[in-house]
């Protein structure tokens, strides 16, 4: 088994309306030294293992589905676990 | 003319395009299951407005997968009219049969009410009714309607007159140059978030909306009418 960890970011070209309004909060608490904040999906899979690379099929994922190549970056930590 | 109402799990505007299409127009409609797979005898396809699949993950990004999906692909490529308003315009953008994407509102805020619109392009298969530059009021309702594409695919839209729609005046959401909506290269795919289906009777606030349904018709009966 492979324990999966997607994280999905707009791309930095791509003006992130969710961040700039929290950035604006921070800022209004006090947190002034805050330059910048980029709002993410973050996703965790279990994947069976099979015959095929999973490391390639985690990338078709996120390009197919997980992630929308127009707008969104997307990076991916993959982990074996050991079944018990 | 046949007209197929897609119908998602969350579709929300799917009655109002059926409406449209059989009491406005009087022409055939049906609704279609998303998880159907043939579009045979039908001629054109709505894709409704509401909220698919919950929204989840993105807008439009589950729907896309529906196996009905392959079927409007198919009616797309055999150059049947394919119009996708609001959320399905948000499910054509994520099938890749229109360029670019969504994101949220540059407000945040879900915004519902009427705008007016601005016909860049009166020379398609939707708009042969509007006159170039004409004003139409269309109301919105959506919280995910800020268009967006890299240049490269802007200049492309200009390039082609793609650009069917623009905001007038005040622009709801931050789209890019104003987008309301864009068509296809081939001229017969057509995603807007206006809600053209909610404007076809003065009842309801206005009939801007009726001229759009009416130029598909008369496309496909220019095309497909017999001539004597």
């Amino acid at each position: 088994m492979y324990k999966v960890k997607v994280y999905v970011t707009l791309r930095e070209s791509v003006l992130d309306p969710q961040g700039t309004a929290v950035k604006k909060s921070l800022d209004t608490m006090g947190y002034q030294a805050v330059e910048d904040v980029r709002i993410g999906k973050f996703m965790e899979l279990t994947i069976e293992k099979t015959d095929r690379d999973v490391e390639e099929v985690v990338k078709e994922m996120c390009e197919r589905l997980l992630s929308n190549p127009v707008i969104e970056d997307y990076r991916y930590e993959i982990e074996e676990s050991v079944v018990l | 003319m046949k007209f197929a109402v897609i119908v998602f799990p969350g579709s929300n505007c799917d009655v109002d395009m059926y409406h449209a299409a059989k009491d406005e127009l009087g022409e055939e409609a049906e609704y279609v299951w998303h998880d159907a797979t043939s579009l045979e005898g039908f001629d054109a396809v709505l894709l409704p407005g509401g909220f698919s699949f919950g929204d989840y993950l993105r807008t439009g990004a589950i729907a896309r997968f529906s196996p009905i999906m392959n079927e409007v692909v198919k009616a797309a490529q055999a150059r049947k009219p394919i119009l996708g308003v609001c959320n399905g315009f948000q499910v054509l953008l994520e099938a890749g049969l229109l360029p670019g994407a969504m994101r949220r509102n540059e407000s945040l805020k879900f915004i519902c009410r009427p705008v007016n619109l601005a016909v860049k392009n009166n020379e398609t298969m939707f708009t042969s009714f509007y006159n170039q530059d004409e004003v139409i009021q269309i109301p919105i309702a959506h919280g995910e309607g800020n268009y967006y594409c890299d240049a490269a695919t802007l200049a492309s839209l200009k390039e082609n007159n793609q650009i069917v729609f623009t905001y007038e005046g005040t622009n709801p959401n931050g789209s890019i140059e104003d987008i309301a909506g864009i068509i296809n290269k081939d001229g017969n795919v057509l995603g807007m978030m206006p809600h053209p289906e909610r404007a076809v009777d003065p009842l309801l606030g206005g009939a801007d909306g009726l001229k759009l349904f009416k130029s598909i018709v008369k496309q496909w009966r220019e095309t497909y009418a017999v001539k004597a």
